[in-house]
Formats: structure tokens, sequence, C-alpha cells
């Protein structure tokens, strides 16, 4: 076998095999080329595991891939969120992140006079933004782009952050499933917060369902078809 | 009467039944369940996030707080609903047990709020609680440089024992009772609780440890075990 | 997060179509889980699960002095910690409103349904009488601790043990249990609060749900001898028409019937 040949059957045999769970102190490996990735680090030889997560290996380097923990925030990232509280010109903003969250009045989407903040967000409003940036004193969003600004009728659902990847799919292929199969508006904010809006409550709660699958087996490998067969059954089931 | 023999029949270095389970409260951000034996805890973590006050942020890095209590029921004569001197000091040095771990600085200016309930008294139940606070940390996905574990070593008469009860606490014959409750760090064995109540020879101190530390390895797979359990969902 | 304006509009219109997102009826209950003997140091205990919903209960007893005008009873006192552990919005400190009212209410419930025997619980009139403790902790909130509550306590009385009385030195013998339970009747309480969201009335609503709810009708059961109301509590801003209250009342006497039998192992 050449070496090539070697390292593709060694890289298949790596992907069939399931992810381990890992507990946090756990050591992951004891060789001194071996490089610590997000979730671990090292000490001497060791490669200990600072989360808990699923292990993955590429090549040299081992990182573990959380199956939990809060939304870190980051530049440009789209999240939904909800207002908390109006000031006098802005938006304060829940977006399930461990800081203060501001949208202020001149990143609204069109131009709005100070005295019309209500009208156009009230507290309880849903709105899509992207991030504009993060300070340790807070972050800044902005509604400028597309897609952004205020979501109305439809269902909000919550996720683990972390499974947003998954919900998302490789270039957006597991999202555009869940669209197709029940038929409605999703946009999935990177912080975990979903809307849903379909022209029937019953497809949005199937989208709620499907999610939330997809999310519970987000450490399955095939999950993309897992998911086809589970929709199959589930659409049968309700004929 | 000299000691002899436990009144559970364990031997002196045999830990009670131990059970772990994460994922027990579904709105906390992470969550678990430890026991040892009859002595039930469970603990619930939520954060990292936004702490108010402002005059209470630390703006290099996060902070803990955390909060011991009982149920009013949990112990043979009923304690009345709500913190005492009890609880606040074992909130206080539990919260000294789990910090050395827990990696905050990329979270500054905010809380993770660690509660730990005891549910079932038979002794050990600040081990038991930060056993389950350990579980639920690493459930909430919080980064931790290593696992904590925590176990009750006795000296019963002239005994050392692991894992006491409440009968041996209670044993007043020969040289009495001395509780003992030590956490150890997984990895560095380092340790971040230790208390002593009772007599003992100074000597007799490095006999405890080496006990707490095969105690914690213990342990700690059990823990280890809880949170890889979350797989067969 | 805090529950939105959309998804509240979107369960007030699920709603008036008949629909609940878990599917249930309006007025169909979640899965009703009851263990007791969940704390051995108790003299009873129970944990109550419906749903997500997670409460434990338990019964400690001592020996007091009896109230001034009931001199041959026996005394009880309610007590519910809404734990922060089993949910964001509950803070730490003592009990809040929330707590207050939702122990009131189960304490009426219990108390005037006469299930239990006050009068059997005196040791020495005028002197001193046996004392209950109902201590209730909520562990996890997903809507409905109200009547998780009641399920609980009364699940907590049901299966506990009197503890053994020194009659000589006139003082419990705590950790020492008879064989014998608290003097009880068999009018159960069992309590049902009903909700108002947008136009419907829905029973054992889900967070959710309870947070988009705007007006609510608790009614405490008990089916002795006879069925009766023991206690009512209508709650937060809305209020209720005539035909809603008594639509309330005729939907929870065939309610509680129907639950009664299921939840009475």
């Amino acid at each position: 076998m050449t070496t090539k040949e070697k390292t593709e059957e060694k890289n298949t045999k790596e992907e069939s095999e399931e992810r381990k769970v890992i507990a946090p102190g756990e050591i992951l490996a004891k060789d001194e080329s071996i490089l610590p990735g997000e979730g671990t680090r090292k000490e001497g030889k060791e490669i200990i595991a600072t989360r808990f997560g699923l292990l993955e290996k590429s090549g040299k380097l081992l990182r573990i891939i959380p199956l939990s923990g809060v939304y870190i925030p980051r530049r440009g990232n789209v999240v939904i969120g909800r207002i908390l509280d109006l000031t006098f010109n802005g938006w304060i903003i829940d977006i399930n992140a461990p800081s203060q969250s501001f949208l202020p009045v001149a990143e609204c989407a069109k131009y709005i006079n100070k005295n019309d903040l209500a009208e156009y967000l009230d507290i309880g409003d849903v709105v899509a933004v992207k991030i504009s940036s993060v300070k340790t004193k807070g972050i800044d969003l902005t509604e400028k782009g597309k897609g952004l600004g205020r979501l109305d009728s439809g269902m909000i659902i919550y996720i683990n952050s972390s499974k947003v990847p998954r919900v998302i799919g490789k270039e957006g292929s597991m999202v555009k499933i869940i669209k197709d199969e029940s038929n409605c508006r999703i946009t999935v904010g990177q912080n975990g917060v979903v809307w849903i809006k379909g022209d029937k409550i019953e497809d949005e709660l199937f989208a709620k369902e499907i999610i939330n699958y997809i999310s519970n087996k987000s450490f399955v490998r095939g999950l993309t078809e897992k998911v086809q067969l589970w929709i199959k059954e589930k659409k049968g089931e309700k004929k | 009467m000299a000691f002899t023999k436990r009144p559970d029949g364990r031997k002196f270095d045999e830990m009670r039944p131990m059970k772990a389970e994460v994922g027990v409260i579904p709105n906390a951000d992470g969550s678990a369940m430890f026991a040892f034996g009859d002595t039930i805890a469970i603990a619930a973590v939520y954060g990292p996030k936004s702490l108010h006050p402002q005059h209470l942020q630390n703006p290099e890095k996060g902070i803990i707080r955390c909060v011991y209590d009982m149920l009013s029921f949990s112990v043979t004569e009923r304690k009345r609903p709500g913190p005492s001197r009890r609880s606040s000091e074992i909130s206080k040095v539990t919260e000294w047990a789990l910090s050395p771990v827990i990696q905050l600085n990329q979270f500054p200016n905010t809380v993770v709020d660690i509660h730990i309930m005891i549910l079932q008294a038979n002794a050990s139940t600040r081990c038991a609680g930060i056993n389950a606070a350990a579980l639920a940390l690493a459930h909430a996905g919080l980064p931790m440089t290593e696992f904590v574990s925590a176990v009750s070593i006795g000296k019963v008469d002239d005994k050392i024992v692991v894992d006491v009860i409440k009968e041996e606490e209670d044993y007043k014959d020969g040289e009495g009772s001395t509780d003992i409750p030590v956490a150890m760090l997984s990895n560095s064995k380092k340790i971040s609780l230790l208390q002593l109540d009772g007599k003992i020879a100074p000597e007799r101190m490095k006999e405890v440890i080496e006990a707490a530390e095969k105690a914690c390895e213990e342990i700690y797979k059990v823990q280890i075990e809880a949170l890889k359990k979350i797989k067969e969902e | 997060m805090e529950i939105s304006n959309l998804t509240k509009e979107r369960i007030r219109k699920s709603l008036k179509e008949n629909k609940r997102f878990d599917s249930r009826g309006l007025l169909e209950f979640r899965d009703i889980k009851v263990e007791t003997g969940v704390s051995k140091n108790a003299e009873g205990s129970a944990r109550v699960r419906i749903g997500n919903t997670d409460i434990i209960a338990g019964v400690k007893m001592n020996v007091a002095e009896p109230y001034p005008d009931s001199q041959d009873e026996g005394v009880m006192t309610t007590t519910v910690e809404l734990l922060p552990l089993s949910s964001p919005e509950f803070e730490p400190g003592p009990p809040k409103i929330e707590a207050i009212e939702l122990a009131r209410i189960i304490d009426r419930g219990i108390r005037e349904s006469g299930f239990i025997d006050f009068k059997k619980l005196c040791i020495k009139e005028g002197e001193k009488v046996w004392m209950i403790f109902i201590d209730i902790f909520s562990l996890n909130n997903d809507g409905n601790l109200l009547d998780a509550a009641g399920i609980a306590a009364v699940a907590a009385l049901l299966s506990a043990k009197m503890p053994k009385y020194d009659e000589k030195e006139e003082k419990v013998k705590f950790g020492e249990l008879t064989e014998k339970g608290i003097p009880l009747t068999d009018a159960v309480p069992f309590n049902l609060t009903f909700h108002k969201v947008g136009e419907s009335i829905i029973l054992d609503p889900k967070k959710e749900e309870e947070e988009s709810s705007e007006g609510r009708l608790s009614v405490a059961f008990s089916n002795g001898k006879k069925l009766f109301i023991n206690a009512m509590q209508k709650g937060n801003e809305k209020p209720l028409s005539k035909e809603e209250v008594m639509n309330i009342i005729e939907e929870g006497t065939k309610k509680f019937k129907e639950l009664f039998k299921k939840v009475h192992k």
C-alpha cells in the first residue's frame, strides 16, 4: 500500500468510529508531538481535556467539541435577541450572552426618530441582529444587513449554542432540509435562538421537533441520513 | 468497647455505594446528583451570566458564587428553611474547593452561580455536594483545568475510615470521632478542601491524606462515568 | 431568556384553535409521577414530577402548645421555598410573594378539607399537641408548581409515619418512627389551577404557557363523604367573567374525579 492509501484508510477508520465523550481532567495523549486544540491544555507531555465534550482528532491536533456551554459572542455573528429595555438612544437586548448587548438607534435598518423607539422595537419584541463589536463592557449590535430586523409572528425556540453548527450543517445543508421538510422560514442565531415561521402552527412545531432531534443527537455520525430517515418516519406517522 | 467493626459492615477503606447522574435539573445550564449511600446531594449551575450590581463585577475574570443548603426534612431534627451559619461556612469552603479549577478569564464581569442542595443526609454532605457541583460545572460546559472530588475521612476511636456515616460521627468511646473532609484535584492531586473536627495525632495525618487520595481517585471515576452516560439519550 | 411577544401570540393563537404545542388537550395534564419515601429522615416525603416540573415535599413532626382557640387540636404549618436552583427567575433570600402565596393556598386546601384529623393529634389538652411541618421545595420549574406542590404535600402526608413520643420526658424521640400513620380522613385534597391565556382556559400550563397566562383561578377540592370545594384563589391581573368562573368549577369537578383516580396510586 502506498503512504497515501495508508493515510486514507486510517482517516476512514477514524471517521467511522463514534466520537468519545470526554470529561475535564482526562488525559488524552502522552505524546510530545500532539498539539492541544480547543478544550484541551498541555502539561509536560500530556494533553489534558478542559471541557466536557466529544474528542476530535485531526492529524496531530486534538480538540474537544463542546456539548454544552454558554454562547461566546463573536464579531460578525448573526444572533436573535429579545428586547429587554429601551434607553434614550437605543435598545438593550438579551441575546443569551454573558454580557450586556446594545443596539444603538443609529444602527437601525432604517432611520428612526428618537421619539419613536418603542414603536419600532418594544420590550418583548424579537429581533435578528449582527454583532458589530465585542468589548469587555458590552456587545454592540447592528441591524444593518440582509435578513436582519424585527421578527414578526412565528415562534422562538432555544437550543444550546454548541449545537448550532449541526443544525445549520455544512454550508447550510441541514437547515435547508429542515426548511424544505417543514415548509417554514427558519433563522438560526449563532446564540442558539432559532426563529421559525410557517403558514401553519403544525409546520412550525414540526420544525421544532426536527431541530430538537438534531440537537439531542449532535454527537452522532452520519446525522444527515439519520435525520432524513427520522423525518420520513414522522411524516408517515402523521398520515 | 473498642471500634473494630463499622456499623454497616464496610471495610475501613471501603466507601458506600456511589451514584451519580447529570442533567437532573433541566432548567439549569448544568446539573448533577451525587450520592454516597444514603447521603444525596444535587447541584445546579447557572452561568456564566451578567453580574448585577456592577460593583460586584471583576473586570479581569468571572466570579463564582456558591450556596450550600439542606432540605428542612433531610435531617433527623427539622432544620428551619433558610441559610444557617453552618450552611454559610460550608458554602464558602465549597467555593474555595471548586474555584481553583474553574477558568473564568474569558468571562470578565460575569458570575457563575452554583447551588447545592442536600436531599437526604447521613454525614459527608459537603463532600457529596462538592462532587455534585463539580459534575454540574462540567455539564454546564465550563472550562476546568482538572476535576474536583471530595470524601470524608474519619478517625473513629483509633481507626482511620473512609466515607464516614452519622453513626460513626457520633461515636463517643475510646478516642471518640474525628471528621476530616478532604477535596482533591484529579490531576495535580492538590488539596482544595481540608477541614478537621476532633482529635488526632499529627503523625497520623499522612495516613489520612493517603486514604483521601485513593478514595478521590475512585470518586473521579464515578464522576467521569456519569458524564459519559449522557450519550445514551 | 424571558418569553417573547411573538411566542406568546403563537400560544394564544394555537389555543384558540384548541391546540397546544405538545399536542395535549386544553384541560389535559402532562404525565404525573409520584414517588414517596424519597428522603428517609423525614417522617414522610414525596417527589412529584408533572412533565419536567419537579417538586419535593417533606413532613416533619414535633410537639408544641396548641393555639388558644383550639386547645384540643394539633397544629400544622406549610412552607414553600421556590429554590433558585429550580429556575433562573427565582432569587435567593427569604420567600417572596410567589412562594408565600403558594404555601398559603396549599395550606388552606389541606386545612379546610378536614383531611388531617387535628383532634386526634392532641396529646394533653391545653398543653401539648402534635405539630406537623409541611415543607415544599421546587427542584425544577416547568410550570404549574402549585398543583404539583399540592399533590406532593398530600402524598407526603399519606405516606408519613408518626415519630415515637416519650410520655415521661414529654419529648419526641427524633429518628425513631412508629408504624402508625398521621390520623387522616378520606377527604383527600386536590388542587386544580385554571389559567386564562388569551381567550382560552387551560390546565397544567408548561412554563411558556404560564408566562403567557394573564389570570388564574385555583380551586382546591376534596372528596370525603361528598365532593367539596375547600379553597379558591384568583390570581394575576386579568379578571374572569362569571361564565368563565362557573365553567371552571364545572370542569374542575369533572377533572378532579378523573385525576384523583389516576394519582391516588
